[in-house]
């Protein structure tokens, strides 16, 4: 289970630049939540500090998984608990094969849960299974990582890690950003077949499209930092038909656009 | 103030060339050793660097501060066992190793192969085998150059590589350039001259290792004569102790349709300097110079390389890859000559850098001089941090901080040492660099805070 309570974040070292300012959030293990908003509302940053990514400072509030807090944690830590972000922009590594940099990743996690490391046979065996169900072309994989991958590729390759590393807590990050339909598709049906009650997903994304294939227990919308609405599905068709101006304030008094 | 124009350090080598062993060279040698001698009385050691654009970015004034015996008597002990665990050693190649600059026949691996001939240059040049009276020094001393030079005028031994016309050598012939344990600074001047006939193929790995701890100076000056068609892959690894001083040249000359495809190693050495320069004499010739070079503490690496594209339709390519750490300072002169003659030329030059520390430094300096018109080429040097936003994804997946850099350099790494093919070469060569790693992190402090 994760529990945010209260959480204000600025970007580390920048004087008045409180992104979060404040958040409130519950999420049940086995439960799907989404969390949409306009540009610049904190979603990015957000799944981000709950990563621990070091750009940023978290100034008040907590969060906690599993009842113990994981603010003073490093990003490897975090993953060692089962929390797992796929980046809206995964980073070009060139001369590391997915094959390698997962099989640290999964060994890392073995080591610091005091498991036994998987063999590089079943290991293998495990990496061309996901490869083959998420649908990345295997010479893809055997090329460095996501250099050269297209948009769609390097979201595949996001998913593959998820699959591979199989986390209790994952965030994606405006997966669907520059993904066409079939990518898309491919990126639900992944979160789909892994939804199960000992896991917990947080999307974060812009738009509804991405919930006609995934379709949340829970929709936050943040804006300005803040979750301003807690609802069921049906408020992502809300926002997809109406849009955030409502809640911008700038917006409010003029009505929408 | 007194202006000092007087060469450095001249009289140090003085002696040396004076007990140098005159008696077993014939008169053309003798000639040339002197020659050589009085090219380098007038240069001396090159510690003027204002202005000198050869020597700006590297401080020479330790190595003429030294003071280095000479020693030319090949008697230092060294035992096979010690060879074959500090090199890429195997049973199945051709191997001459030479101590101290003196060939040495009994830990040579050599083989039978037909059609190549491996074995002590000071032999050759007595017997006057193949072309080594026309060969020898013809390329080291095309320009006046104080450390060919010094090599030239007291050398006594080397290393002989000749292979015959049309010969397709599948084994890979190493020549093992080893300096002895001593407490003693000494002097090495060790010599490679190789003769490849046309439409011949060889695998030439050229190795440098040090057994001593104290400070040693090693002068190598490398030749290579591609005759028309031939292919010659050729790997460079540098492994001297680091307080010894390493000055290398190599010096290829490529006639037609030849091609000289180079990957070096360097690792080791206090001050070391890596000057390579291949000239395309003929139409079609082609030549590939790559390297990746490590320093960490107070080292300095120098790659100095160059191209002349003399006849047209020649191909060049120079990609170096460093990696830096503590105070370690590298440069990279690479520079690309295109003759007025050279049309259809196709030269590339491209430097890259990775810096782990505040106090690493990298002179990149690629440049070009082009004389003819139809000309395709690029440059480009860069130097960089490890990125952040890398960092962090790869510690989101749950590897460590310290983990984490260690792929990251090993990343980059990587596509210079998958150039090194031979399986036991690749191995070694692996190795050492991944031994190298946790010694550059942990003089490393910048990385991720780009």
């Amino acid at each position: 289970m994760l529990e945010i309570g209260n959480l204000h974040a600025s970007v580390l070292d920048v004087e008045n630049s409180e992104i979060l300012k404040g958040v409130d959030l519950k999420v049940n293990m086995g439960e799907v939540h989404a969390i949409m908003g306009p540009n610049g509302s904190g979603k990015s940053t957000l799944a981000n500090v709950l990563m621990g990514r070091p750009d940023y400072e978290v100034t008040d509030g907590d969060i906690l998984v599993d009842g113990k807090s994981i603010i003073e944690l490093r990003p490897d830590q975090r993953a060692h608990l089962g929390l797992f972000l796929a980046f809206q922009y995964p980073a070009e590594i060139p001369g590391v094969r997915p094959w390698q940099f997962l099989k640290a990743a999964h060994d890392a996690k073995a080591e610091a849960r005091g498991e036994e490391k998987m063999s590089v046979r079943n290991f293998t065996k495990l990496f061309d299974e996901k490869v083959d169900a998420v649908g990345i072309n295997p010479d893809l994989v055997k090329r460095s990582l996501n250099e050269g991958f297209s948009g769609g590729e390097k979201k595949r390759n996001e998913m593959l890690q998820l699959e591979v590393l199989q986390p209790s807590m994952a965030i994606l990050d405006e997966t669907d950003s520059g993904l066409d339909v079939d990518a898309l598709r491919i990126v639900a049906e992944g979160v789909n077949s892994m939804r199960s009650p000992e896991r917990s997903f947080i999307v974060v994304t812009h738009y509804q499209r991405l919930l006609n294939y995934i379709t949340p227990d829970i929709v936050h919308i943040l804006v300005d930092g803040k979750i301003v609405q807690t609802g069921g599905p049906e408020l992502a068709l809300v926002v997809e038909k109406d849009g955030y101006a409502e809640y911008l304030p700038a917006f409010g008094a003029t009505g929408r656009s | 103030m007194t202006l000092d124009t007087s060469p450095a350090a001249v009289e140090k080598f003085s002696s040396a060339y004076a007990n140098a062993d005159q008696a077993k060279s014939s008169e053309w040698l003798s000639a040339t050793r002197q020659k050589a001698w009085s090219i380098f009385s007038e240069l001396g050691i090159p510690v003027k660097r204002r202005g000198n654009e050869l020597w700006k970015y590297t401080n020479l004034a330790p190595v003429a501060d030294s003071n280095f015996e000479y020693d030319v008597s090949g008697s230092g002990s060294v035992s096979i066992d010690q060879v074959r665990s500090a090199s890429p050693w195997d049973d199945t190649w051709n191997i001459a190793v030479v101590v101290d600059g003196i060939f040495n026949a009994g830990l040579s691996n050599l083989t039978e192969d037909v059609g190549i001939s491996v074995e002590s240059l000071s032999d050759a040049l007595s017997s006057g085998r193949g072309d080594v009276e026309s060969q020898f020094a013809s390329l080291a001393g095309r320009e006046k150059y104080a450390f060919t030079a010094l090599n030239t005028a007291l050398s006594a031994d080397g290393a002989y590589v000749a292979v015959a016309p049309g010969v397709k050598l599948a084994n890979p012939v190493q020549v093992i350039f080893v300096t002895s344990d001593s407490e003693r600074s000494r002097a090495s001047y060790p010599r490679l001259l190789v003769d490849v006939s046309s439409d011949s193929c060889i695998t030439l790995v050229e190795t440098y290792l040090n057994l001593s701890l104290s400070r040693q100076l090693s002068v190598p000056v490398t030749e290579i004569f591609a005759a028309s068609n031939a292919t010659i892959r050729h790997y460079l690894i540098q492994m001297e102790n680091e307080n010894s001083f390493h000055l290398a040249t190599t010096r290829v000359a490529q006639m037609e349709d030849s091609q000289f495809t180079s990957t070096s190693f360097a690792v080791g050495s206090s001050i070391a300097r890596n000057d390579i320069h291949t000239s395309l004499d003929a139409p079609g010739a082609s030549c590939t110079l790559h390297g990746l070079y490590m320093t960490s503490g107070q080292q300095q690496q120098d790659q100095e390389i160059s191209t002349t594209h003399v006849k047209p339709g020649c191909t060049s390519d120079q990609f170096y890859k460093g990696i830096l750490s503590g105070n370690s300072r590298a440069a990279f002169s690479g520079k690309v000559v295109v003759k007025r003659d050279a049309q259809k030329s196709d030269a590339t030059q491209k430097d890259l850098n990775l810096l782990l520390s505040r106090g690493a430094r990298i002179d990149a300096k690629p440049s070009l001089e082009i004389y003819a018109d139809d000309v395709v080429a690029a440059h480009g040097a860069t130097a960089g941090h490890v990125d952040s936003d890398t960092l962090f994804y790869l510690q989101s997946r749950g590897i460590d901080e310290q983990s984490a850099k260690a792929i990251l350099i090993r990343g980059f790494a990587e596509e210079m040492i998958d150039e090194f093919e031979p399986e036991s070469l690749n191995a070694f060569v692996e190795r050492v660099a991944m031994e190298r790693i946790p010694v550059l992190l942990t003089e490393s402090d910048t990385i991720g805070t780009t």
